[in-house]
């Protein structure tokens, strides 16, 4: 099968890859580019353990062929903290206890930055529906939530 | 209720070692490791749920470029029945080995047939296809009742009951009969005032963890084959691979990967043997990872079952006989965890006359595996369901009916054991008095109480701890982390040794870096592999104050450990100044501790659920939920809250969603997380949360497990608010919106053809 060649921009870095017209962003992340943070729960759209950012888009990356990232700019989690310390967000999952088994974590960090960046000041009801595309069998969800309106509150003072 | 001002660390907030590298995507799981020259496999699975293998013909599959190896029940020796504990649950291997890859039969739809291991996934997946395998197709059993009529084809050929007063004659799909009986129930039936009797039903669910079973295996004709792998216990893996390709423990290196969630489900194995079939039959490494359909279709889950509940008690609340007789789904081979339903059952209840029995039954589903306190939830959903309703009929509180017959200290339970020290009067004291329960509800609202009992298990640990030259500490466990339990480990050591939780590191380290280790399972993990990184501290200290003493020249009486230092008269010496010269006061700190622990203290739980059902369309929401459990002692307690909080909402799922559906011919239609509705942020309230302290006397700290009392009383506190909020008693779980629907309409005397 003839592989096509992709140029993307991936957490701010041009990189180059061949894939198979079948393979989804997903499969190329991790099995290509060494970007093993995003994760396959279900691989149809429904956990969200492979969220990613596409042009500003929170978007499922098992969803998304990896044809389709040509030329555009992607962020995985692997892209959120800044070079020497956690993103705000990470470090309010840190504090709050958001995590327990740790899977869905990367896939909720990346859509709550995500949902930060379009809402800087959700209700709890927002966050609510807002992460819904995201699964996590572990913690009920409540401390992720409260993490989520923490890390808002902080990052509306930090803005300020 | 706390003494959290004792202590320096435990019961104070501290930061999760490993976090950072979870929250970064750092961390390994079970499918994020690449070794060079490694091969995908996948596996081909039964399109019947029932049907005899006639033949398998692999040579076209063999045949194809970039298929290195194929593997299918020819590769594996056959077994005897000998039953093994593993995890919470017993395996046996004649059992284990054909539902690795299936030998005579298949048994349900999704069962594993054969595997191909090859240079991409997708030429794995081509090569399954030219797989023939001829079938001759057999009868679907699909539920308990079916199995047990007279006439129904037998699953496991030969297979005869145990338990049962008379020998059986004839083989059948009842494969266990357990009856656990003291007083009499008759008497105490004669003596009551009101006797509620009643069937519960409950469908068969998934733990549903995120990260689908996934590992790497690496055969070594020489001797050093290794496999990485997402469990719950990696020495278990070890020992059952072993034993299933016949080859010693001292073999095969297994590491356990991060793991993204097992609840039970990841004490067992499925995919290792496998690859490491493949890989020695390749020469390569071999990496499987199960798609979610296959999760669904051919692991997990958690039984389906049929209970029937008789309760009888006077007027005044005192029950006078309580009667269970629990039927579980085995699924395709025997060992459903009927009997830990059976002990669970009647664990809250001071009550003379019981009566329980238990049937363990095949069906031609996946065989179930260990769900959070395995067996309990079946169990407590009847039982609980039915003290509401007796609480109903004598117009009584139910946490008043609960307090007026609870277990306390010196109560001897049905299944033998004598209680110590438990909390379950202080758990529904609690609940009473919190603000949830005192608060009022809407009119389309209803409400649930429940209780929950988990035995909580101790078994085997073995810890190693190390001093750095600095006076930093390195903690070794075997012990696979699935929430947090580092940080507990980290936090024990930093309170006996004084040094603070910063200064010590912790590794989860592979099966031969550190003695044997039983699972994470039975929430025993703080508890035992806590006493054992306790146990290794204390002795630790006692050589740090030897030591001290040599370079103080003094006995080792004269020198105190204080806060981290050794002290005589006015010399301090710090941790980092006796590890600094242990080359000069005899080599490098160390100290290991094994231990099989005892006393595991029992947990319980109380759940308080308030549920609105919207009465035109029958969908149920959460809108306020409580736990309250006995800890024991909470050693982090936000990781103690994150622990009542999951089960309580996996509990919810169970109650209001989740069930697998099959159609005629035994296939699930559901497997998938769109139609398999687990509970998401949008359908859920924040989860409160009271930590009960009655310290558990048999460990240093007084910890009890925690993780699996957690879920056990929250399906029938939800769907107790259900029924309250539609007034109808709502028996069979899910509840989900057609079948409350259903219940409304008839309520309402409009009968519709519903899912019953």
């Amino acid at each position: 099968m003839t592989k096509t060649h992709v140029t993307a921009t991936i957490n701010g870095e041009t990189r180059d890859f061949l894939c198979e017209p079948h393979q989804t962003m997903l499969d190329v992340l991790r099995l290509e580019l060494g970007l093993t943070g995003s994760k396959e729960g279900c691989g149809s759209g429904d956990c969200g353990a492979c969220s990613v950012i596409v042009d500003g888009v929170l978007m499922n990356s098992c969803l998304m062929l990896a044809v389709e990232a040509k030329d555009r700019t992607i962020e995985t989690i692997e892209g959120v903290a800044p070079k020497d310390k956690l993103h705000v967000i990470q470090q309010k999952f840190l504090e709050h206890a958001a995590l327990q088994c740790g899977i869905c974590t990367p896939g909720f960090v990346v859509s709550a930055k995500a949902l930060l960046e379009e809402n800087p000041d959700p209700t709890e009801e927002e966050v609510r529906y807002y992460l819904a595309g995201n699964l996590c069998r572990c913690t009920g969800y409540d401390k992720i939530i409260r993490s989520v309106l923490d890390a808002a509150a902080t990052m509306r003072e930090e803005a300020r | 209720m706390s003494a959290k001002q004792e202590f320096k660390y435990i019961g104070r907030k501290n930061l999760r070692p490993d976090a950072p590298d979870k929250l970064t995507g750092r961390a390994l799981y079970g499918d994020d490791l690449t070794l060079p020259g490694m091969l995908h496999g996948r596996v081909l699975r039964s399109p019947h749920a029932h049907a005899r293998i006639l033949s398998i013909d692999t040579s076209a599959a063999e045949a194809m470029d970039g298929v290195m190896a194929v593997a299918t029940s020819a590769d594996l020796q056959d077994m005897e029945a000998r039953a093994v504990n593993v995890g919470e649950q017993d395996n046996n291997f004649k059992s284990l080995t054909r539902n690795i890859l299936a030998r005579e039969k298949a048994l349900y739809h999704g069962h594993a047939v054969a595997a191909v291991a090859a240079r991409t996934p997708a030429l794995a997946g081509e090569a399954l296809e030219k797989i023939k395998v001829e079938w001759e197709v057999l009868p679907a059993v699909m539920d308990a009742e079916a199995a047990l009529a007279k006439d129904s084809p037998v699953i496991m050929e030969g297979l005869m009951t145990k338990g049962l007063a008379e020998e059986p004659t004839a083989p059948s799909n009842l494969a266990e009969y357990i009856r656990l009986e003291r007083g009499s129930v008759e008497d105490g039936m004669a003596a009551a005032d009101v006797i509620v009797e009643k069937e519960y039903r409950t469908g068969t669910v998934h733990q549903g963890y995120i990260e689908p079973h996934a590992c790497t295996a690496r055969y070594d004709e020489s001797g050093h084959s290794t496999i990485w792998t997402c469990t719950q216990g990696h020495f278990d893996v070890r020992a059952m691979v072993a034993r299933l390709l016949g080859m010693a423990a001292s073999q095969i290196k297994v590491t356990a990967s991060e793991i993204g969630g097992g609840f039970g489900g990841k004490t067992t194995i499925y995919l290792e043997p496998v690859a490491m079939i493949l890989s020695r039959k390749s020469g390569r490494p071999v990496n499987m990872v199960m798609s979610r359909e296959e999760v669904f279709r051919a692991s997990g889950p958690a039984s389906a079952s049929v209970n029937r509940i008789r309760i009888g008690a006077k007027r005044d609340g005192t029950i006078t006989a309580m009667q269970a007789s629990l039927t579980y789904e085995a699924g395709a081979y025997p060992g459903s965890a009927v009997r830990l339903g059976c002990m669970c059952v009647t664990a809250p209840y001071a009550v003379e006359n019981l009566l329980v029995e238990g049937r363990d039954v095949l069906v031609n589903k996946p065989k179930v595996a260990a769900y959070r306190a395995p067996g309990a939830p079946q169990a407590a959903h009847a039982m609980e369901c039915a003290v509401n309703e007796l609480a109903d009929r004598l117009n009584m509180d139910p946490i008043d009916l609960r307090l007026k017959n609870a277990v306390k200290a010196g109560d001897r339970t049905l299944y033998g054991a004598n209680l110590k020290a438990v909390g379950l009067i202080e758990c529904l004291q609690e609940a009473k008095n919190s603000p949830h329960y005192q608060a009022a509800m809407s009119r389309d609202e209803g409400r649930g109480v429940a209780t929950g009992f988990w035995f909580n298990a101790g078994m085997q640990s073995a810890v190693t701890l190390n001093m750095n030259a600095d006076g930093t500490a390195v903690i070794v466990v075997g012990s696979v982390d699935l929430a947090g339990t580092r940080l507990a480990m980290v936090m024990m050591a930093a309170e006996e040794l004084g040094i603070p939780p910063e200064r010590i590191s912790i590794n989860v380290a592979d099966t031969e870096s550190v003695a044997t280790n039983s699972a994470s399972s039975g929430s025993r993990t703080v508890f035992a592999t806590g006493m054992a990184v306790v146990e290794a501290s204390r002795q630790l200290i006692t050589d740090l104050r030897n030591r001290a003493a040599r370079m103080l020249e003094v006995s080792p009486e004269e020198v105190e450990w204080q806060d981290g230092s050794a002290v005589h008269d006015d010399k301090i010496l710090s941790t980092a100044e006796i590890c600094a010269a242990a080359a000069r006061t005899g080599g490098p700190i160390s100290a290991s501790a094994s231990l099989t622990a005892r006393g595991a203290g029992p947990g319980f739980a109380v759940h308080v659920a308030d549920v609105r059902v919207d009465q035109e369309t029958g969908r149920p929401e959460v809108t306020r939920y409580t736990a309250v459990q006995d800890a024991g002692r909470a050693i982090n307690p936000p990781y103690v809250e994150g622990q009542f909080q999951g089960g309580a909402v996996q509990g919810i799922g169970w109650a209001l969603n989740e069930e697998y559906i099959y159609n005629e011919e035994g296939v699930m239609e559901n497997a998938g997380f769109l139609d398999y509705r687990m509970p998401l942020t949008s359908d859920l309230p924040m989860i409160e949360t009271v930590i009960v302290e009655v310290p558990n006397p048999f460990h240093p700290y007084g910890v009890r497990g925690i993780g699996e009392s957690s879920i056990v009383p929250a399906p029938a506190a939800t769907a107790t608010a259900v029924s309250h909020a539609i007034g109808v008693p709502l028996t069979t779980l899910p509840c989900s919106p057609p079948r409350v629907l259903a219940a409304i309409m008839a309520r309402d005397g409009n009968p519709v053809s519903g899912p019953g």
